[in-house]
């Protein structure tokens, strides 16, 4: 997994609350066997029309935002159907960062297995870094000392410590996983005896 | 000290806990699909790991598979590779498959616990959010990511953080012609798509504890429409009545010892929630959705709403997004809405009792001349089961195409799907924009709402048609 560390880009904004993730990846891209190749039907539907022309008001599809890193959306992000093709889809077009208030369970867990961070902040800390996106600014991700800079301003964000640590190096999960084999062992020894009917033995 | 159904699942599977709270929590039972597991098993075999328990590990294509004519193969080259993927990589690594024609083979949740596979008290994951569905056995069941199925074929386990306790208290008893459908979409309506986020729901209440096996089956399933990952339901007689005798269910003394522990697994008396919500069953009336988000929800006695009376700017603009998309107009009484399409079946409403209650309905009626309808039943079970009892005709002779088994046009992957500005009445889960088809306008239904929509031309009310 790549790493996350800091990261620098004009955001893009998108204000429309409960983004599902059929909106980011509609389900015609999920016949795919790989992780890869999803970025260019990425918000297929708002990006694209019937004859397969881009939609020039559609925020991605204007310079400089087609080349951002950062989406800021509104609430609810990634919510609805558990498809990790919607961060693959992301990630292929280029972005590793999200901003909304809130996410939808299982998107934000997909999106630090394929190291993206979603930032959680407050709806009017959200109106304020839009303005940015509006104004074509950059703005800062230090993922190490969990702030964003923008201007002369700074926001603190929070993020659980274990989660922050697999971005930062870009830990595989299942190796660690891996590492504790002793206490999985253990576990089904335990499992074996107590409820014999798990294994079916 | 007092804990909840959640807790009790929760403890009963840590294998490990980070001092930060971060826990290693064992998986029983882990359904595979064919869209959400090819990179997971590429992964695989990139690292060189192997499916630690193939035993506990069931997989189905489901997502994919035509609807019709089975014998002429897959047409579409995409989804004619991706289930060719499943059965080449169940193959290598030793995983059981229902293949396409296997008369077991059907939506990944009908099949679980039509088989024995979902049992209270496990840990059920599968790369799929309806997963919550199998929490009406009071299992813990939740959706993953592709990342975390590969994680569960190598390890068994999956990297959680424990989720909050919430409970859904239901009283009272349904009027006529309401179902459990009915109920969570209520629920959804009331709490909001985010409204569980973070937690998991427990539903409970005498409501809850009357309704069959496969109507709690409903409501667990549509629990991540409200946001939380799973639901679940204390087991009773009901459930282990179901379970006892199924292919995969225990045997001999393993049903005895599994009896005894399953008969534990309710919430203690004076557990604490960290939240609460209780509904009054005999309120419930027959609901639709007029949007593109679950929880845009009214009855059938409602109008759509006005996106003038909304003062908060965020709500007002998506009720604007989603009248635009749905080509409705404000304040339009929802029984005026006319429909071009009637799907019944999915994971939320394509098992026996759903095709049950819409048969009921159709029995001796002929479908609207200018409305198409279709019948997916769940599984192949499903649909001998009612062919045996003749269901297929009613069906067939009231106007509905009789189909094969699968996910169909719940999310539309396969063939069968609406074209833009197409309209349907449909028994799935979402209604999101594009969920059927491009451009298709999808409002979400119980059963028998679906089939008063198909004999009235136009949503309906169920109740004008029971006897």
């Amino acid at each position: 997994m790549q790493k996350f560390n800091t990261l620098k880009s004009v955001p893009a904004y998108l204000p429309i609350v409960n983004i599902d993730t059929d909106m980011i990846i509609p389900k015609q891209f999920l016949k795919t066997i790989k992780r890869t190749g999803l970025g260019k039907n990425l918000f297929f539907e708002m990006r694209y029309n019937d004859q397969g022309k881009e939609i020039s008001d559609f925020v991605l599809n204007q310079s400089p935002y087609n080349d951002s890193k950062i989406l800021i959306a509104g609430k609810n992000f990634g919510c609805g159907s558990s498809r990790e093709h919607a961060p693959w889809a992301l990630l292929d077009f280029g972005i590793t960062c999200v901003i909304s208030s809130s996410y939808a369970d299982i998107f934000y867990s997909n999106c630090f297995k394929n190291g993206i961070l979603p930032i959680i902040l407050e709806e009017e800390k959200i109106k304020e870094l839009s303005e940015y996106a509006g104004r074509k600014e950059e703005i800062s991700i230090d993922l190490n000392d969990e702030k964003i800079v923008y201007g002369n301003n700074e926001i603190k964000f929070d993020i659980d410590p274990f989660k922050k640590k697999c971005l930062l190096e870009g830990l595989d999960d299942i190796a660690l996983s891996l590492k504790k084999s002793d206490k999985i062992e253990n576990f089904e020894t335990n499992l074996k005896n107590k409820k014999p009917w798990i294994f079916n033995d | 000290m007092s804990t909840t159904l959640y807790d009790k699942i929760w403890n009963d599977h840590l294998v490990d806990q980070q001092d930060d709270g971060t826990a290693l929590l064992f998986v029983d039972r882990h359904l595979v699909h064919e869209v959400t597991s090819p990179q997971a098993f590429e992964g695989l075999r990139n690292s060189n790991r192997k499916v630690r328990h193939p035993n506990l590990t069931l997989a189905v294509a489901d997502h994919n598979v035509p609807t019709t004519d089975r014998t002429k193969g897959i047409a579409d080259a995409e989804s004619k590779i991706q289930v060719d993927t499943l059965e080449a990589n169940c193959k290598e690594f030793g995983v059981q498959l229902f293949g396409m024609d296997d008369k077991r083979q059907g939506i990944v949740h009908i099949i679980g616990p039509e088989q024995g596979f979902t049992q209270p008290g496990t840990v059920i994951v599968c790369g799929d959010s309806h997963t919550a569905t199998h929490g009406a056995f009071g299992s813990l069941a939740f959706g993953i990511g592709t990342s975390e199925v590969e994680h569960v074929l190598a390890t068994q386990t999956l990297v959680q953080k424990k989720a909050k306790n919430f409970r859904i208290n239901v009283n009272g008893q349904l009027p006529l012609g309401v179902t459990s459908k009915d109920v969570i979409l209520q629920i959804i309506g009331k709490i909001g798509t985010a409204g569980g986020t973070g937690s998991v729901i427990e539903y409970a209440g005498d409501l809850i504890r009357s309704l069959s096996v496969e109507q709690r089956m409903t409501i667990c399933n549509m629990t991540i429409e409200g946001g939380a990952r799973a639901g679940l339901i204390a087991p009773d007689e009901k459930i282990f009545n179901y379970l006892k005798g199924k292919p995969m269910s225990p045997k001999g003394d393993n049903w005895e010892k599994a009896l005894n522990y399953w008969s534990t697994l309710r919430t203690d008396t004076d557990a604490s929630f960290d939240q609460e919500l209780n509904l009054n069953a005999d309120e419930i009336l027959p609901m639709i959705t007029w949007g593109t988000s679950p929880q845009d929800v009214i009855t059938i006695d409602d109008k759509v709403p006005n996106p003038q009376s909304e003062s908060d700017e965020d709500k007002k603009n998506s009720i604007e997004r989603a009248l635009k998309y749905m080509g409705l107009k404000p304040d339009m009484a929802a029984k005026d809405i006319k429909i071009d399409k009637v799907f019944i079946g999915s994971c939320t409403n394509g098992r026996i009792e759903d095709l049950r209650e819409a048969a009921k309905i159709l029995k001796d009626k002929k479908i609207s001349s200018h409305v198409n309808a279709m019948v997916v039943p769940g599984s192949g079970l499903v649909k001998e089961q009612a062919e045996q009892e003749g269901l297929d005709k009613i069906f067939v002779n009231s106007g509905f195409e009789w189909r094969e088994p699968g996910c169909s046009m719940c999310l539309a992957m396969n063939a069968d799907k609406l074209k833009p500005e197409e309209r349907c009445a449909s028994t799935s889960n979402r209604n999101f924009e594009g969920r059927q088809g491009r451009g298709g306008r999808t409002h979400l239904v119980s059963p028998g709402m679906a089939a008063a929509a198909a004999i009235s031309g136009s949503l309906d009310d169920v109740r004008k048609y029971q006897n």
